[in-house]
């Protein structure tokens, strides 16, 4: 390549010291940044990415160390420059941090100081940099802080980080990288702990910085929908190695390594509805097994003297819905839309302050979950189960496999001894775990297995509805499709109902039948899920489904999307 | 920021109500009444009170009365007119006995508090930053010995050594000269020059849990992402520890002084007996084992108050130095 | 590109991680604490301390409140392990250097001289005064006494009134250790209790025990503690006192752990694993027992051994100021009375080796403690 290189990173090596021995985190990466495009860094947890962006300001976290090869920096008008060679704390690597070289990062609540000032952060780097005075400091802050547009940036800059939104947070932080104009901005999963709508605007708002400044920009992400948006090249990585780079065009319409082709299948594959739910023979819409009517859920209000009540929240708003037998019903909607709420008290793990969840049961009766109390709701509770989030905290510790997918039986009455030892181990199949690992401790298996672990948990009491919050948010993306895959098939087997809780559109579309989309507490539209995506009819879903990035770099239409201001 | 104040400052009200009923639930304790005691005291003397005198006594304290009517009597008597009652030991008003040894208290366990700041915070500082060095072993190991040793026994080692080996006495806060004479600079002086013993005995057991704490915060915070930021943003390391972690690691710290309070007036209750020292500690000893109960009765009070007013400004302070609790 | 969805075989692990895979919480913090070597050498002196404090008549050598006017302020005698014969000849025999007392002429003021070269032999296992082991067997037998059992040994030198500084030492664990756990035991309970409640329940009953905690915790202990201590009657009987003091200690002691249980009951309570117990229809005295209680009983032994030092140390003020147990019991505090006047000390500096003990005992227990939290969560990331 004859391009401009402004960064050139060459046989890159990064170790860690353990106690278990050395680990190459970085194993000989080659990469290389042009100059005014956007380089994005794809790869999935563990592979490696993060930490060769943070090699390159050589802030890898103790006790990581360089141990090898070059990291080339090209100034304009000045020689080239081997970072590698830099020590960490040494005053030449000080000066290229947030001049030369600026960097965001994720959590963009914890990654700025809670105790000190907007407007004191930004600043910092300009006075330290180039020296300038506080006063002149701070009125660049507020000039920056107008160019991410936030709004009244002259009072903006006196706030604390916990005022702001997650996306004016990212924006302040942004402003911060960007305040001694740097020629390098390297970007860390910016927009991964974000809201779709959000990241939406976030990645609009640094690709137009990016084109107005002619900035070099390394991206950081996991999400091939956003490399599709916005990468000029790309790299993938796995295991602290380079699997494949390229243009972007090319390697999304041509991927060679099989890495690569790997990531993209699990991808396009959430694009479109699953073969399982296709495959299927259309079925007769039986009766509800849930309805909810006018459903409310209302936080705090109570206010005291010595109690400090803050204002009332109606984390869900007057739902009504029905479930129907053997169907899946998604429930979407962003950080704060009630969702979680809401299934959490239809399985009355909160109790809801108001409507009533009509439950029809197997003989046919009617109960109220609103208000069913003891042996009733704990009868409920064994015809619907729940499937959590975070296979890591929903999973005693202390427990083996065993007893956790076992005690549901035993502390029903249904099983026990070498029954019990029987069911599990066929529960556990179904899965697809094996058996003969049931004496074994949580902490022995990854994320998915424990997920599916979770699962094997819901399935032993036969439920008749099964509600997933997010069951696949905290897995990587290779493991989303198939643990979809095995409740759609135990969905078929078993004749249940799923109400799958997701952020995730493209899950959502794999998965459901119909879908109900939250907003602030209140169901804004219900439909056929197919109808839902193609033809959304409410504001809020335009937006929110525009703003999903599409794998397909020849589709960008991020600048496009709807925005959606609720009144 | 003004209602947290507020909501605080109230809170203060239950909180002195309890206290000083505990208090007087505390004097009442012993079988007997203050009358019988007095009587009993004299008696020993050889005087002898009349049937009517002790009579009158016991109508003046409302000895006759139920508890809580008991108790009226003696707060309001604090709160109107700042009477605590008379010390029939000292044959004198408890209010001319105590402020002077309160006062000395005060000023023994705020110096004793600055003192345990300026050398901890440092200390835990390094010991974080430095972790598992040389001299992080050493002062963590200082640190769990401080904690080990009473501070009576402290004081009663250092009291050996200056006697024994330098032949001074370290004790009391006053030379003799000084010991009764009016406040005068020449006093003040010589009280500085004595303060700083029980000073330093009372800081080792406060400075060695401080460090700890101080050495854990500091340890939660150096790895926090905006630590990173800061150190992306081109700020050397110096700055940067004094900027951010430890900035944050001192907020939690500022709460501890509420609960350090108790400790210091409880070790500097045994030190001072220890060392003779003219606070407000063996004076409540003497008195509680003279079943002198208004005199105790007051101490108790105003040492409770004081630590709880020393937890009221702590809360205060954290509240206007962590922006996070003042928006809450 | 599709993945077919097959069970998947048992990954074959290593034998290491074979062995962590099927570790139990306990196994885990084990192999967590055994690192930690401080923690460990704690742990061994800890373990020493409540042998004694269980036997303490077997490690004593002489009598603990028998007084002997001739030996008034003995100094310490050091023990030597090996007996070197006039020839050079050595072999393992310990003993120590006799002493004899002799009156200054003028001032009739006693000291002591070595006995010329006599020597006084040890044996281990000797007979001596009669005890009883754990309070129950009736025993003479003591680690280590002198041949003769005439002789008298002062290892650790004798008070003013001649009794044996290192016998009352060991006896004087007994009451010392025991306080601590007593206290501990008790304010544990009501630390349960309250603490239990609070974060179980939360709510307005959780709002008025916490801000009785705060209160609790916003007392200053000692003076407290002594108002407390002064109103125990004077004629009570000894055994009576020790029990009322020990109440008394963890009246103020609770409070502290009553706060450790509650926050992680609190944080427990909405942990994922519980919610999904409760849905499994488990009962909620076996989601307390099987699930919550096993979560925190490791927290709740690492704080319940970081909070018996500050028992030992508090009974240990309480009665040096008089306060706290009264003599025939003799504890280390009460043991340190006696180097309370700088006029005693600066003759028998030896009666400061109680106070050794005690902060030996802390240091221990603290060291223990320490490892013990830090070991208490295996499943911390």
């Amino acid at each position: 390549m004859t391009d401009d290189l402004a960064l050139d990173i060459q046989d890159l090596h990064v170790s860690f010291p353990t106690r278990a021995g050395l680990v190459r985190a970085v194993d000989g990466v080659s990469l290389s940044l042009v100059r005014g495009k956007t380089t994005c860094v794809v790869g999935e947890s563990g592979s490696g990415k993060s930490v060769t962006a943070r090699a390159i300001l050589q802030i890898i976290d103790p006790p990581g160390r360089i141990t090898g090869g070059r990291i080339l920096l090209r100034r304009e008008g000045e020689p080239e420059l081997d970072v590698a060679t830099l020590g960490p704390r040494s005053r030449a690597i000080r000066e290229l941090r947030g001049h030369d070289i600026a960097m965001i990062f994720q959590e963009p609540m914890s990654s700025l100081s809670p105790v000190h000032r907007i407007g004191d952060q930004i600043g910092e780097a300009v006075r330290l940099h180039l020296g300038v005075s506080r006063r002149e400091a701070r009125s660049r802050a507020a000039e920056l802080l107008a160019q991410v547009e936030i709004p009244d940036p002259r009072n903006a800059i006196d706030r604390y980080t916990f005022e702001f939104s997650g996306g004016m947070r990212q924006r302040a932080m942004i402003a911060m990288a960007l305040a001694c104009n740097p020629s390098i901005l390297i970007a860390d999963e910016p927009t991964t702990a974000l809201d779709v709508t959000t990241q939406a605007e976030i990645l609009d708002l640094l690709r137009r910085l990016q084109d107005a400044r002619g900035m070099t920009m390394m991206f950081i992400t996991h999400d091939m929908g956003v490399v599709a948006e916005i990468a000029h090249d790309v790299v993938v990585m796995e295991r602290g190695q380079v699997r494949e780079r390229g243009p972007v065009h090319t390697l999304f319409a041509d991927p060679r390594d099989a890495y690569t082709r790997m990531l993209l299948g699990n991808v396009t594959k959430l694009e479109s509805p699953s073969a399982i739910r296709l495959a299927r023979p259309s079925r007769p819409i039986g009766p509800p097994v849930l309805s909810l009517r006018d459903v409310e859920m209302r936080f705090g209000g109570r206010k005291g003297l010595f109690r400090r009540g803050g204002a009332e929240v109606r984390a869900v708003d007057g739902i009504s819905l029905d479930v129907r037998a053997g169907e899946t019903l998604g429930v979407v909607g962003e950080s704060g839309s009630g969702k979680t709420t809401l299934g959490r008290c239809i399985l009355r793990v909160l109790d809801p302050t108001g409507g009533a969840i009509d439950y029809r049961r197997r003989d046919g009766s009617v109960i109220d979950l609103v208000n069913a109390e003891n042996d009733a709701l704990r009868a409920a509770r064994r015809e619907i189960r729940m499937v959590f989030q975070d296979p890591f905290a929903s999973l005693n510790p202390r427990m083996t496999v065993a007893q956790i997918v076992g005690e549901p039986l035993l502390v029903n009455g249904l099983a026990r001894g070498a029954v019990l030892q029987g069911k599990v181990a066929s529960l556990l199949e179904r899965v697809g775990i094996d058996p003969n690992s049931a004496e074994r401790y949580p902490h022995a298996f990854s994320g998915g297995q424990r997920q599916r672990i979770g699962i094997a948990r819901a399935l032993a009491l036969s439920p008749r509805v099964i509600v997933a919050d997010e069951p696949t948010s905290a897995l990587d993306v290779s493991i989303r499709a198939r643990t979809l895959d095995l409740l759609l098939e135990l969905q078929d087997e078993l004749d249940l109902a799923l109400i799958l809780i997701s952020h995730d559109i493209s899950v959502i579309r794999y998965m459901c039948d119909r879908v109900a989309v939250m907003h602030r507490g209140r169901v804004v539209e219900t439909g056929e899920t197919i109808q839902v995506c193609d033809d959304p009819q409410h504001a809020y879903t335009k937006a929110l489904l525009s703003a999903v990035p599409r794998p397909d770099p020849t589709a960008r239409r991020m600048h496009l999307r709807h925005r959606y201001t609720s009144a | 920021m003004a209602g947290f104040i507020l909501r605080r400052v109230l809170w203060m009200i239950p909180s002195l109500l309890a206290v000083s009923f505990l208090a007087f639930f505390l004097i009442q304790l012993p079988p007997g009444d203050y009358v019988t005691t007095y009587v009993a005291t004299l008696a020993a003397s050889n005087e002898i009170v009349d049937q009517r005198t002790a009579a009158e006594l016991r109508d003046r304290f409302g000895l006759n009365q139920p508890f809580i009517v008991q108790y009226w009597l003696w707060i309001s008597g604090i709160l109107l007119r700042g009477d605590f009652g008379l010390s029939f030991e000292w044959q004198q008003p408890v209010s001319g006995l105590i402020w002077e040894r309160m006062g000395l208290t005060l000023l023994l366990t705020t110096s004793t508090l600055l003192l345990t700041w300026a050398i901890a915070l440092p200390i835990g500082v390094l010991s974080a930053v430095r972790q598992y060095s040389f001299a992080d072993y050493v002062f963590t190991f200082i640190a769990f010995l401080g904690l080990a040793i009473p501070s009576f026994l402290l004081a009663l080692v250092l009291m050996y050594v200056a006697v024994v080996y330098l032949g001074q006495d370290v004790s009391g806060l006053f030379s003799e000269a000084y010991q009764t004479a009016p406040w005068s600079l020449a006093k003040v002086q010589d009280l500085l020059a004595h303060l700083w013993v029980p000073v330093t005995i009372l800081a080792v057991n406060g400075t060695a849990g401080l460090i700890r704490v101080m050495r854990a915060n500091m340890l939660d915070e150096l790895h926090r992402p905006y630590v990173v930021t800061a150190r992306a943003k081109g700020l050397s390391e110096f700055r940067l520890l004094l900027k951010y972690p430890v900035r944050l690691a001192i907020n939690p710290l500022v709460s501890t002084i509420g609960w350090m309070l108790p400790q210091l007036i409880s070790g500097a209750t045994i030190v001072a007996v220890v060392m003779s020292l003219p606070i407000a500690g063996p004076l409540l000893l003497q008195a509680l084992m003279a079943q002198d109960m208004y005199l105790a009765g007051a101490f108790l009070l105003l040492m409770c108050t004081l630590t709880l007013v020393g937890m009221l400004l702590s809360d205060i302070l954290l509240a206007l130095i962590d922006p996070r609790i003042r928006f809450d | 590109m599709d993945q077919p969805l097959t069970t998947a075989a048992a990954p074959e692990l290593k034998p290491a991680d074979q062995r962590l895979a099927v570790a139990s919480q306990w196994r885990l913090m084990w192999w967590s604490f055994r690192r930690h070597r401080l923690a460990m050498l704690g742990g061994i002196i800890v373990l020493f301390l409540y042998l004694v404090a269980a036997v303490p008549g077997f490690f004593a050598m002489n009598e603990p409140g028998r007084q002997n006017a001739r030996a008034v302020f003995h100094p310490p005698q050091a023990l030597h392990w090996i007996d070197t014969a006039e020839d050079g000849s050595w072999r393992f025999r310990p003993h120590v250097q006799a002493m004899r007392m002799v009156r200054d002429p003028v001032t009739l003021a006693p000291s002591f001289r070595p006995d010329g070269t006599r020597k006084i032999y040890l044996t281990f296992f000797a007979r001596g005064y009669e005890h009883n082991l754990v309070g129950l067997v009736p025993s003479t037998t003591h680690l280590l006494g002198p041949e003769n059992p005439r002789d008298q040994v002062y290892l650790l030198g004798a008070d003013r009134l001649g009794r044996c500084v290192y016998s009352r030492m060991m006896v004087a664990a007994q009451t010392s250790l025991l306080i601590g756990l007593a206290g501990v035991f008790l304010s544990l309970v009501i630390g349960l209790l309250l603490g239990g409640i609070s974060g179980y329940y939360g709510g307005r009953i959780d709002f008025f025990v916490q801000r009785v905690i705060e209160f609790v915790l916003s007392l200053p202990t000692i003076p407290i503690w002594l108002a407390l201590a002064a109103a125990l009657p004077q004629n009570w009987p000894p055994e009576r006192i020790y029990l009322t003091i020990t109440v008394i200690l963890s009246l103020v002691g609770w409070a502290q752990l009553a706060r450790v249980v509650r926050g992680r009951f609190l944080s427990l309570r909405t942990e994922d694993f519980v919610t999904a117990a409760r849905l499994d229809g488990v009962s909620e005295k076996r989601i307390i027992f099987r699930h919550m209680l096993p979560s925190f009983a490791s927290h709740i032994i690492a704080s319940v051994t970081l909070a018996i030092p500050a028992m030992i140390l508090a009974e240990t003020a309480l009665s040096f100021l008089g306060l706290g147990l009264q003599p025939p019991v003799i504890s280390w505090g009460v043991l340190l009375r006696e180097a309370q006047n700088i006029r005693s000390i600066a003759t028998a500096p030896w009666l400061f080796a109680p106070g050794g003990a005690v902060v030996l005992a802390v240091l221990a227990l603290n060291f223990l403690g320490d490892g013990l939290r830090d070991a208490a969560d295996p499943y911390q990331k």
